[in-house]
């Protein structure tokens, strides 16, 4: 078990850090987020054109860097904390699900231009999701009220059906018989889209028992994928007010002087500690132990998305008014952390996983 | 020998040493002598200060053969908490600060369970401010010191042969600034322990009284006035050998674990498996930090302050878990014939809060020295000491 850092995992942390921080910093966030496309396609280019951060985990043959969902996670805490707009997170789990899922079909045609930057792509429905859709040879009908990114992507993998008749397919965005409505969303940095399927083609890209199994098994890398966003929104957060709580006065002290203050920052910060762990043990198991994997994965959308919100919750609140103004970043962890939460089913749906595999 | 070995050497040597429980019929002092005993075996088999310096009576090993020791040990129930005390707080004080002569003197036979160590900082009108403790030590002609006070909370004490005594030694300074660390022989004459009933109903602590105590020259530990920054050295490991569970018993005697509960309550009942995976998750969450602090150890990097989060974070699920498996058992939980063992883990999980630092002092070191925030102005800063109020003194 490894849940420390390599050097070369500081070197990504470092090198993500340091581009999102200068190329989208929360001032630009706010704007592209409020912008037509809703992110910044320069940057989603440079993003993977300069550190490769879609294909990260693809593998090389597919013009991926073949790294593992433990570096993965690495990347994914910094986009999280910095709260990046845009299809990167919807394009990760469809690369997990296309690099999980048997060779043949149509997978493996999508995996170079998804690795490059070129293709934006997106999964609907992961289990806990709502929408179903039906296949009948390679044509798709059904509704799916809420998909990440919908409206931004090029191709939607589409998972019908459920079981041993569980397919998958690679449904062009712009196909006859799609329809797609952007979303209002509560978080303003990720856009989401109902997509309606009235007799769309879809490139069946796997199916059956292997592709159940590889299904089950994206569903956790994803949700560990997840889990190493939220870390990030909730080590932002809590940064964010320590550093507010350094320097705001109040009664002639530094509010972060006052116990009431500083017991709560305390306590989010033992929340970070724990989420930090389950996340690196989550990432560690999925790069070298499949058996663990389950358990790990619904321990972290159990723990971290809850601590994410509380966190993103009393860091608004010890902001004081302040924080319960749009002009103010505070709002913007918070709804993240949220969203981020349900984004995978409601989350007692973790816990029931979670309670399942060890009672 | 690699680890895997290391730790399968382990496994066998506890299977074949590891004691039962307490024989029926056999008295405190029984269990004392056996205890005593398998300190001496476990020490000289190599298991007794695996991260310690090799010349004053270590083992000189990493934290990796220390956790794979500490696997197998969690397996079985070891009597070793007598010995807690020395080994998680005094031992690594004196190793980090005592002189060659003191390290020469103590060390080995702290850790082969020849001398039973407590450590004596609290005082009745000294808790979490420890820094305004009032027992005097005074120079006498010989260059040894005189102790006239009174400690409380001191755990083994009733069996210890030595203490690290924290007393005042100049009240004209400010309070951080006139303590001493001594190490004490707490055989000698005016020393008197008195056994501390606690809300369990038994006596785990102790509270002792120091009459005239002489303390022979070359036992000051660190610096004359430099006490403080010592017993922060003491209190550091404290809390990480709480929070990593040195001399604790392994989960399997604890009858509100997850495992035990798991057999005693309906399962099937979707809250009391709501319940159940919350405690899951919280073990798991604390488990996976203290492993990280103690991978990062391995790696050079020291926990230091962090390590008081992972102690409140401990006492916040001792109370939770006990709190969690009196309420799924319900009334047979809290009245009982025989042992009750849920009542006795209610009785004892305060313990755990107040032990070592209460929750609120962990908040507030884990404020200032982890997320270093402004500290709370503080009143008595610059006073001196004969100045200051302290405790509930008007």
């Amino acid at each position: 078990m490894k849940l420390v850092l390599s050097a070369e995992q500081r070197e990504l942390r470092t090198a993500v850090r340091g581009f999102l921080g200068t190329a989208s910093p929360l001032s630009k966030v706010r704007e592209d987020a409020e912008g037509p496309d809703g992110y910044d396609r320069a940057v989603y280019r440079r993003l993977n054109g300069e550190l490769g951060l879609a294909g990260l985990i693809v593998p090389e043959e597919y013009g991926g860097a073949g790294a593992g969902h433990a570096d993965l996670a690495v990347a994914l805490e910094e986009t999280g904390a910095a709260l990046l707009p845009g299809p990167l997170l919807a394009t990760v789990f469809a690369t997990i699900v296309l690099t999980e899922l048997p060779e043949g079909g149509a997978v493996k045609e999508l995996l170079p231009g998804i690795a490059s930057g070129t293709t934006v792509a997106t999964v609907a429905p992961f289990p806990g999701q709502p929408g179903a859709v039906t296949a009948s040879g390679d044509t798709l009908s059904g509704e799916l009220p809420a998909v990440p990114n919908g409206a931004d992507a090029d191709v939607i993998l589409v998972v019908a059906g459920t079981g041993d008749q569980v397919t998958v397919h690679a449904v062009e965005a712009g196909a006859q018989g799609v329809g797609r409505t952007p979303l209002t969303t509560l978080d303003l940095t990720r856009r989401q889209a109902r997509v309606t399927l009235d007799h769309a083609h879809g490139r069946l890209a796997g199916g059956g028992e292997a592709a159940g199994r590889a299904l089950a098994r994206a569903f956790d890398l994803a949700s560990v994928a997840l889990a190493a966003e939220q870390l990030g929104v909730l080590r932002a957060g809590l940064d964010a007010i320590v550093a507010y709580s350094r320097i705001r006065m109040a009664f002639g002290r530094q509010i972060g002087s006052y116990q009431a203050v500083k017991h709560k920052l305390a306590d989010m910060h033992c929340k970070l500690e724990q989420a930090d762990a389950i996340v690196r043990y989550a990432a560690w198991a999925a790069d070298e132990s499949p058996a663990e994997l389950a358990e790990a994965a619904a321990l972290a959308q159990a723990y971290v998305g809850r601590a994410c919100f509380e966190v993103a919750r009393g860091q608004l609140l010890l902001h004081g008014g302040i924080g319960f103004t749009w002009e103010h970043d505070a709002h913007l962890y918070y709804k993240r952390a949220k969203s981020d939460e349900v984004l995978f089913g409601p989350s007692r749906t973790h816990r029931t996983r979670l309670a399942d595999l060890v009672i | 020998m690699d680890l895997e070995e290391y730790q399968r050497c382990a496994r066998t040597w506890l299977a074949a040493n590891a004691p039962g429980a307490r024989a029926e019929g056999a008295t405190e002092e029984d269990g004392l002598a056996a205890a005593k005993d398998f300190m001496a075996r476990l020490y000289d088999a190599g298991y007794s200060g695996i991260t310690w310096p090799a010349e004053w009576g270590g083992q000189g090993l990493t934290q990796a053969e220390e956790r794979a020791f500490a696997t197998e040990a969690s397996e079985v129930t070891l009597p070793t908490y007598v010995f807690s005390i020395g080994l998680g707080m005094c031992g690594p004080t004196l190793v980090d600060l005592g002189t060659p002569e003191q390290k020469t003197r103590h060390i080995k036979k702290l850790l082969r369970g020849e001398d039973i160590w407590c450590q004596l900082f609290s005082e009745p009108g000294a808790g979490s401010d420890v820094a305004s403790l009032q027992t005097r030590a005074v120079p006498s002609d010989d260059g040894g010191w005189v102790v006239n006070g009174q400690k409380v909370w001191t755990s083994v004490a009733q069996h210890a042969d030595y203490g690290l005594l924290l007393a005042r030694t100049d009240v004209d300074v400010p309070k951080h600034k006139g303590l001493t660390m001594f190490i004490v022989d707490m055989h000698a004459d005016g020393v008197t322990v008195r056994p501390l009933k606690d809300m369990t109903g038994r006596a785990h602590f102790n509270e002792i009284f120091f009459d005239d105590v002489y303390i022979a020259p070359g036992n000051v530990v660190g610096q004359v006035n430099d006490g403080w920054s010592c017993a922060v050295t003491t209190l550091l490991h404290e809390r990480l050998s709480i929070s990593s569970g040195v001399g604790m018993s392994g989960q399997r005697d604890n009858p509100a674990s997850f495992d035990s509960l798991r057999k005693i309550v309906d399962t099937s009942d979707p809250l009391v498996r709501d319940g159940l995976v919350e405690l899951h998750i919280r073990s798991r969450a604390l488990a996976l930090f203290n492993a990280k602090l103690s991978q990062e150890t391995k790696a050079g990097v020291f926990p230091g302050a962090r390590g008081s989060a992972a102690k409140l974070l401990l006492a916040e699920l001792v109370n939770f878990q006990a709190d969690l498996a009196v309420s799924l058992a319900g009334p047979e939980a809290v009245a009982y014939e025989g042992a009750g063992g849920l009542a006795g883990a209610i009785a004892l999980a305060p313990a755990m809060s107040l032990g070592g630092g209460t929750n609120e002092i962990m908040r507030n070191i884990i404020g200032d020295r982890v997320l270093n925030l402004p500290p709370e102005p503080r009143v008595d800063k610059n006073v001196p000491f004969k100045d200051l109020k302290v405790g509930t003194q008007s």
